[in-house]
């Protein structure tokens, strides 16, 4: 397998990372080197290997249900790049 | 010791606590050090006044129970510090100040430490030699004929702690961040076991695989570190339920009998004869100090990059999907919300967290998941088979950190998978969960330093403190710098 112009176009849509002819050129000689590096997993036989996602070797731990009342808008907001002080502002998306 | 800048943190907040030195004395040392040595480009944000004022505090308010009393500690810009710029070296989280504090460096604060700043490090600690941050590369206090990088992802930790610019620090590790550099600086780093220090509050990349861990000048300072950061967080659903131990008082130099293997995979093609020669010294220390050494097989190593460059890049694009440019950091402008986003991300984001997220969201999508995501999955399971076995058999796991000493700045540039070489030995030990300690072992012919690790059994970070301790003690270490850069 290996990537082309549109694969990169088409990944970087789904990453929501905008791209340019230069961005596409330099991707694909980069991601098919790196694709080809790991494409050695091939040699390994997984027949009946199950998954491994997390060494975490213990139960979910549960806490008790509390209601806990935090009001941390303020501060939340400090950090918004948008200006308004009550909520975050974004391009206009209904018309 | 002419220097308080020069002591370890234990013979430091020891001073401290005897009343010896005073707090503001070894903020003052610390701060002016780092001061004039702003050519290695270790700090990305100093807050010395904060620290001065802070440390006339801490002698009025004298508590020697605290087990890090008046020390002054930079960290790595992956943690979040309340009211303290925290970027992880990115231009998309440039001036973002997080309004609550990560656990593991609320641990510091609570014994008694001080924070002096924050390090620089890797976007989004995305690399191996500390050239993709947005604010420039760390230098390395070591050189040669030209600059040298000091690893990464945690570059500016390790070069600040080797150029004694804090007296000790944390980093992150998911596939040789922690270890790699303290190899390349002389200094020692562990990786805790997954689940042994909260993530919680830590800019995230892989979740899987991502864990905190100290940088020291020495093993009992890690030990002594370890003991502070460690423990269970009802915020982080992935720590382990495990007491904090004692980790510094219970460390000892007596490893008699204690089993070590050598990989026989990891001695790879074309790796210099110097770090062989180094890895027998290794060998035949821990022999003279009654330890048994065993040939062991982890038939999997080969793959576990590989495997890496899969399973981190797919996690990394779906815990960076949150920068979108609304509620934080970096914004660019778009004439709609999704141009917005793109645009956002294009010019937010480096060129190597790009190249990760595309690489994951490709193994991710529709049509490869199986053939790339779940498969890596599987030799990640053959991969901690490996060590499960091994580990039947012996009580660490001894090898070189790296493949090779510290290189030049730009070395690496062209292709990112000569870059990824660089954490050939120390990422299958995240992919298992383990724990691994670097420490110094010695310079090669370049006369710079170089690292071995120890791996050792889930939750077992004593033990391969102590096997890390009994060698260096044998080895003896010094660091061998000059201060070039002042």
């Amino acid at each position: 397998m290996s990537i082309t112009k549109d694969t990169v176009k088409k990944i970087s849509k789904l990453s929501r990372i905008a791209s340019n002819e230069k961005f596409e050129e330099n991707m694909i000689k980069d991601l098919n080197s790196i694709l080809k590096f790991v494409e050695q997993l091939n040699e390994v036989n997984i027949d009946n290997v199950e998954p491994l996602a997390s060494t975490v070797n213990q139960e979910l731990i549960k806490r008790e249900d509390e209601v806990k009342v935090v009001n941390k808008k303020k501060d939340i907001l400090i950090n918004s790049p948008s200006e308004n002080e009550d909520f975050y502002v974004v391009p206009k998306v209904i018309e | 010791m002419s220097e308080i800048y020069q002591l370890s943190l234990f013979e430091l907040v020891n001073k401290i606590k005897s009343k010896e030195i005073s707090c503001e004395e070894a903020t003052k040392s610390y701060v002016e050090r780092s001061s004039k040595s702003k050519k290695l480009n270790c700090y990305v944000e100093e807050t010395f006044d904060i620290a001065l004022k802070k440390a006339k505090d801490l002698d009025q308010s004298f508590n020697p129970d605290k087990k890090l009393f008046g020390a002054p500690i930079a960290v790595k810009d992956l943690f979040c510090t309340n009211g303290v710029q925290t970027t992880a070296s990115s231009k998309m989280l440039k001036g973002f100040k997080p309004q609550y504090e990560s656990t593991v460096t609320e641990k510091l604060w609570n014994e008694g430490a001080n924070l002096l700043g924050k390090l620089n490090c890797d976007e989004y600690a995305m690399g191996s030699s500390n050239e993709t941050s947005y604010f420039g590369n760390v230098i390395n206090p070591y050189r040669n004929d030209e600059e040298l990088v000091p690893g990464g992802s945690s570059g500016g930790c390790s070069s600040s702690v080797a150029a004694n610019l804090t007296s000790a620090t944390v980093g992150t590790d998911t596939g040789g961040s922690i270890r790699q550099p303290a190899s390349f600086t002389g200094i020692v780093g562990l990786k805790p076991t997954y689940g042994r220090c909260s993530r919680w509050g830590i800019v995230a990349f892989a979740s899987s695989l991502d864990q905190a861990g100290p940088m020291t000048k020495d093993v009992k300072d890690s030990a002594l570190m370890m003991e502070v950061i460690s423990g269970h967080d009802e915020k982080d659903s992935t720590s382990a339920k495990k007491n904090v131990e004692p980790f510094s008082s219970k460390l000892t130099k007596d490893i008699k009998g204690l089993k070590i293997g050598i990989p026989k995979e990891y001695k790879v093609d074309g790796m210099p004869k110097e770090i062989l020669d180094l890895w027998d010294k290794g060998i035949e220390i821990s022999k003279s100090l009654g330890c048994e050494i065993k040939e062991i097989s982890l038939p999997h190593t080969k793959y576990a990059l590989p495997a890496y460059y899969i399973i981190a890049p797919a996690e990394a694009s779906s815990n960076l999907a949150r920068y979108d440019g609304v509620k934080y950091g970096f914004r660019a402008e778009g004439k709609d919300l999704i141009e917005m986003y793109e645009n956002t991300r294009a010019q937010g984001f480096g060129d190597e967290v790009k190249r990760r997220i595309l690489i994951g969201t490709y193994v991710l999508s529709s049509g490869y998941y199986d053939a790339y995501y779940l498969k890596a999955l599987k030799v990640r399971r053959l991969i901690k088979n490996d060590f499960d076995e091994a580990f039947k058999e012996v009580d660490t796991i001894l090898t070189p950190t790296t493949p090779s000493s510290a290189f030049a700045i730009g070395k690496n540039d062209d292709d990112p998978i000569s870059m990824y070489l660089n954490d050939v030995f120390t990422v299958p030990v995240n992919l298992a969960g383990l724990p691994a300690i670097s420490f110094p072992a010695g310079y090669d012919q370049k006369n710079l330093p170089l690292g071995l690790q120890l791996i050792g059994k889930s939750f077992d970070e004593q033990t391969i403190l102590n096997n890390a301790y009994a060698i260096e003690q044998n080895i003896n270490f010094k660091p061998n710098y000059k201060d070039w850069w002042i």
